[in-house]
């Protein structure tokens, strides 16, 4: 890895209450690297990646993104969030907004943007997920799989030093999920970098630099998709991917 | 037959009485755009303290709502009109029905509110607050609008309840309906200006039960 890591976690513990769901991790993303992370459920990857933006609160440790601590006491949420876009798996997108008004919600708001630039760059971001032709409909009137491009359209619009990514395609029938892998993909070609949360095996194949595989809270080996996929060195992980490869 | 259109439906007294009772509707009119949006700002802040993070702020408001939905209203306000006096407090009659209905209606107020809030899912905060809105503008423009609109029903229903309780301010001589329609009989020695105040409280709150009813058909649609 080239350089000072985007994303750069020291030592990360998480409880809740007595139930400790991270134990120490310690992970570094680059700049531009798409980084997945798999596990089984409960070993921790959904909380490892919502500390990130702190929308949980770790018990321990330290995150730095781009050189800012953002675990810091003093430090400034909203601002960092701002820089740290997020897609969760149910979407979450605002259902009494149009499918522009999502995306220009933060714009107006917290980028405090007139209103013809929010709009226009909300459409931006709209085509960008290749739904400019439904800037007007609300979230009930679109497939899932449009509703989370909306979503990653809703984080892109901030201009964010990267992405994090939670399950993003586990809520969609079969037949969505293409379309939304295909927007991550091409932001991979944009050079965005990206923390994802999914066990998308095929898409991780091919397009992630580095597959991540936590369980019980720790990381147990990392490497490149074809090491951890094709060639797992720890029987866990050995274990899980004969599992998903199922 | 005669008998019951001379003592409640006669025209004389009617024509005679009417001046009296619109001015009564329209002191009713005015308490009802006073108190309804006191009781909603006074709910939505009773339901907005309720969620704080200091355990105190959300212990004091269970105690504050159930203290006030457990005080009869007539109670409350006789107390705040005709009580305080004896400890050198005079309160105006207005001014007693104002935080009457306040105390009284933010109550219930709050519990509607309270509950809107606790229908919008934990998604929608997280989603509005990773875009970097602080925790008021993501209550304000997203937490908000779902909220009112999950209950609005009930909102619609309480809103009624308290434009029909402004009758109350009648035993604190204020010259509302009642007040007015209760004066008039007495003078008249004649039931009709009673009959007369219903018809008036009609014509104000049928369309807001009309009102209410599509938007239960509505709701039980939806779902």
């Amino acid at each position: 890895m080239a350089g000072k890591p985007l994303l750069d976690v020291r030592a990360l513990y998480k409880s809740f209450g007595k139930l400790e769901v991270l134990k120490g991790v310690d992970l570094a993303v680059a700049e531009k690297e798409l980084v997945f992370v798999i596990g089984p459920s409960g070993s921790g990857k959904s909380t490892l990646l919502r500390c990130c933006n702190r929308l949980e609160e770790p018990s321990d440790g330290a995150i730095y993104v781009d050189g800012e601590e953002i675990t810091a006491k003093l430090a400034d949420l909203n601002a960092i969030r701002r820089g740290i876009g997020m897609v969760f798996q149910s979407f979450n997108l605002y259902p009494h907004m149009t499918a522009e008004g999502n995306v220009m919600l933060a714009l107006r708001k917290v980028l405090k943007q007139p209103k013809a630039e929010a709009r226009e760059r909300a459409l931006a971001a709209l085509e960008r997920v290749g739904l400019s032709d439904k800037a007007d409909s609300y979230p009930n009137q679109l497939s899932g799989g449009q509703q989370q491009r909306v979503a990653i359209a809703r984080a892109l619009a901030l201009e964010p030093k990267m992405v994090l990514f939670d399950e993003p395609t586990s809520a969609l029938d079969p037949e969505l999920v293409g379309s939304v892998l295909e927007v991550m993909r091409s932001l991979r070609e944009a050079g965005m970098t990206m923390l994802v949360v999914s066990h998308e095996m095929r898409f991780a194949r091919d397009a992630a630099d580095r597959v991540v595989f936590m369980d019980g809270g720790n990381i147990v080996e990392q490497g490149p998709p074809e090491a951890i996929f094709g060639n797992p060195q720890h029987p866990r992980t050995r274990d899980f991917v004969s599992q998903i490869a199922r | 037959m005669e008998f019951i259109i001379q003592n409640f439906f006669n025209l004389g007294i009617m024509q005679q009485a009417f001046p009296f009772l619109l001015r009564g509707f329209g002191m009713t009119l005015l308490l009802v755009v006073l108190v309804i949006p006191i009781g909603c700002m006074g709910g939505l802040t009773v339901a907005l303290a309720g969620q704080a993070k200091s355990p105190v702020i959300r212990w004091a408001t269970v105690v504050y709502v159930d203290f006030f939905r457990a005080f009869p209203p007539l109670v409350l306000l006789i107390f705040l009109f005709a009580g305080l006096p004896f400890a050198g407090i005079d309160l105006p009659n207005i001014a007693s029905v104002a935080i009457a209905f306040l105390l009284n209606t933010s109550a219930y107020y709050g519990e509607v509110f309270r509950a809107g809030l606790e229908s919008v899912g934990k998604g929608q905060t997280e989603a509005a607050r990773s875009t970097g809105l602080s925790s008021l503008q993501t209550t304000a423009y997203v937490i908000l609008p779902q909220a009112v609109r999950n209950v609005l029903p009930d909102l619609v229903s309480n809103t009624l309840e308290v434009a029909k309780l402004t009758s109350l301010a009648s035993v604190v001589a204020l010259p509302e309906l009642l007040y007015s329609a209760d004066m008039a009989r007495s003078v008249t020695f004649n039931a009709t200006p009673i009959v007369m105040a219903a018809g008036f409280y009609l014509v104000l709150l049928w369309p807001m039960v009309r009102l209410l009813s599509r938007l239960e058909h509505r709701a039980m649609a939806s779902r």
